[in-house]
């Protein structure tokens, strides 16, 4: 098993879903969150003064799969999520030990 | 009553002259109603601008510090009626013709000459007192709402009040009878018809000494020039202008006094326009403005410039043409953005832009009415706004002072950055966005 984790644009969290539920993924978290990588926020304008966000907003994905679909979702992400312009994320993949589905106990693969 | 008779005089005359008798078609007693109707009916527009000032400085403020402002508007229009009732209404009319300063005594209708067995009413120019005395005191309450929105965000609840009571009580009143309660200044050919100066000047002057002797709020100038602060929420903003905008068909509209014939309905029907076109006038002048200085519209501003063309009509609303209100709202929405520059430089902490609109567009306003009414001159224009802008600073400044000795105005800086919601009331705006 495996979890990712992906730093996305906000507007392209629907692509990004749509595709995983295309290659078979059942489930996974989102969360609004800020941040900032090479490109170092922007600035905006407020009543006549420039400011730098520092933190500009994105949506982070979890998702924990089996390890055989590992690499279509990480295409699937990539694919979706691309938009060729600075600021389109990055995608992380990470070991997990074990996963158990609370209601019935199934642990491994068969919780996910 | 000063006031009154100083405008329906002429208009009586010119009826007299140019119509002969069918000016005196309209009896007495029903001048006396229309003018009442008049006095109420504007009154509680005027009322309604405190809950434009309300929205205004919420949107303005960041969210730690909303349900403060909002305690203070609300306050404020409390307190200012309260004071005027007890003090500022005698404080302000109870002045002899050409005086300084009014008598110190409650108000209290006189309805008697009305409801005796031979009622005079008048020449059409009379009107139940209570409605004069309501009309007067959603002023008041203007003139102290502008000061919260310059100062939020740091100063300490009750010091602000104790400020509101003075000024409400007795800066205000006082300075008002010197041109409205017919004193010294009004002898001396001054013009400010709706308080261009003496009610958006006030509040702007007191904001002005309030935030010099405050200081701008934490990380807002540093060496690297100034951080902006953006409100909490620009819908918030908006509504509260047009309230505002609403609010000042009332403030400018019901300042024509009188609604008794046909002449004073016109007068009353060409400032509403006035003051309609002197908004819209700002609105696009800062529109444009922002655009091509910043590079792009800038909300708040704009929002400031629909404020500043109605403060700078509010001196002279009816004299202007449509096309005039428009050219005087335009500078003050130009005006605007200069001042939030300039403040900006001189490191004056102004939250939601109450100097510039209500100042520096006051100003503007009211050595403006020469320009369409030939009857003023700049001379006695400049002595008012200097007159009434001196007697503010020294007065609001010694106030400042005097509570800043005694219980300090402004909020540890701890306290400052968890916000005054927080530290002051111990309360959230928004709860359920970080307790759901």
């Amino acid at each position: 098993m495996k979890m990712i984790v992906a730093i996305i644009k906000p507007f392209k969290l629907d692509p990004v879903r749509e595709a995983l539920t295309s290659v078979g993924v059942e489930g996974l978290t989102v969360s609004e969150v800020k941040g900032y990588g090479r490109q170092k926020g922007q600035t905006e304008i407020y009543r006549g003064a420039e400011y730098a966000v520092n933190f500009l907003p994105k949506v982070r994905l979890e998702l924990v799969v089996s390890d055989d679909k590992v690499d279509a979702v990480h295409d699937a992400i990539v694919t979706a999520a691309k938009t060729d312009k600075i600021g389109d994320g990055k995608i992380f993949v990470l070991p997990v030990e074990a996963a158990t589905r609370i209601r019935t106990a199934e642990t491994g693969d068969a919780a996910l | 009553m000063f006031k009154l008779l100083q405008k329906i005089t002429p208009l009586a005359l010119l009826g007299a002259l140019v119509a002969g008798p069918a000016n005196a078609a309209v009896e007495g007693e029903t001048a006396f109603v229309f003018n009442t109707l008049l006095f109420l009916v504007m009154g509680f527009l005027v009322m309604w601008m405190a809950a434009g000032f309300a929205m205004l400085e919420s949107g303005m403020v960041r969210s730690k510090n909303v349900a403060t402002i909002c305690v203070k508007n609300v306050a404020i229009y409390a307190i200012a009626g309260i004071m005027f009732y007890v003090v500022g209404y005698q404080l302000m009319y109870g002045i002899d013709e050409g005086g300084y300063i009014g008598s110190f005594s409650i108000w209290a209708p006189d309805n008697a000459a009305f409801l005796s067995e031979t009622p005079d009413f008048g020449e059409g120019d009379t009107y139940a007192p209570s409605s004069d005395w309501f009309f007067q005191m959603v002023f008041v309450a203007t003139a102290a709402s502008i000061v919260s929105g310059t100062l939020a965000e740091r100063i300490k609840l009750w010091p602000f009040l104790i400020f509101v009571i003075v000024l409400t009580g007795f800066i205000y009143p006082i300075q008002g009878g010197w041109q409205w309660g017919g004193g010294w200044l009004s002898e001396a050919g001054f013009s400010d018809f709706a308080g261009s100066t003496l009610v958006h000047s006030v509040g702007g002057w007191a904001a002005l000494t309030g935030a010099l002797i405050l200081g701008a709020r934490k990380g807002r100038f540093t060496s690297s020039g100034s951080t902006p602060m953006p409100g909490s929420s620009m819908p918030l903003a908006t509504l509260g202008t047009f309230i505002l905008w609403l609010g000042w068909f009332g403030f400018n509209g019901g300042s024509q006094l009188a609604l008794g014939s046909a002449a004073n309905a016109i007068s009353v029907a060409q400032i509403f326009i006035n003051t309609n076109m002197a908004a819209a006038g700002g609105v696009v002048a800062a529109l444009i403005f922002t655009q091509l200085v910043f590079g792009k519209v800038d909300l708040t501003i704009v929002l400031n410039g629909a404020i500043g063309g109605l403060v700078s009509i509010t001196a002279e609303p009816l004299a202007p043409t449509g096309l005039q209100a428009i050219l005087i709202g335009g500078v003050g929405g130009i005006l605007i953005p200069l001042a939030v520059i300039a403040l900006d430089k001189l490191k004056i902490d102004d939250v939601v832009g109450a100097i510039p609109a209500h100042l520096v567009c006051g100003i503007w306003g009211t050595l403006a009415v020469p320009l369409t009414n030939s009857e003023v001159t700049f001379s006695s224009q400049i002595l008012g706004v200097a007159a009434i802008g001196a007697f503010v600073i020294v007065t609001s400044t010694i106030a400042w002072f005097i509570l800043k000795a005694i219980t300090g105005i402004r909020v540890s800086e701890e306290d400052e950055i968890a916000g005054l919601d927080k530290s002051e009331l111990g309360m959230e705006a928004y709860p359920e966005f970080t307790n759901a």
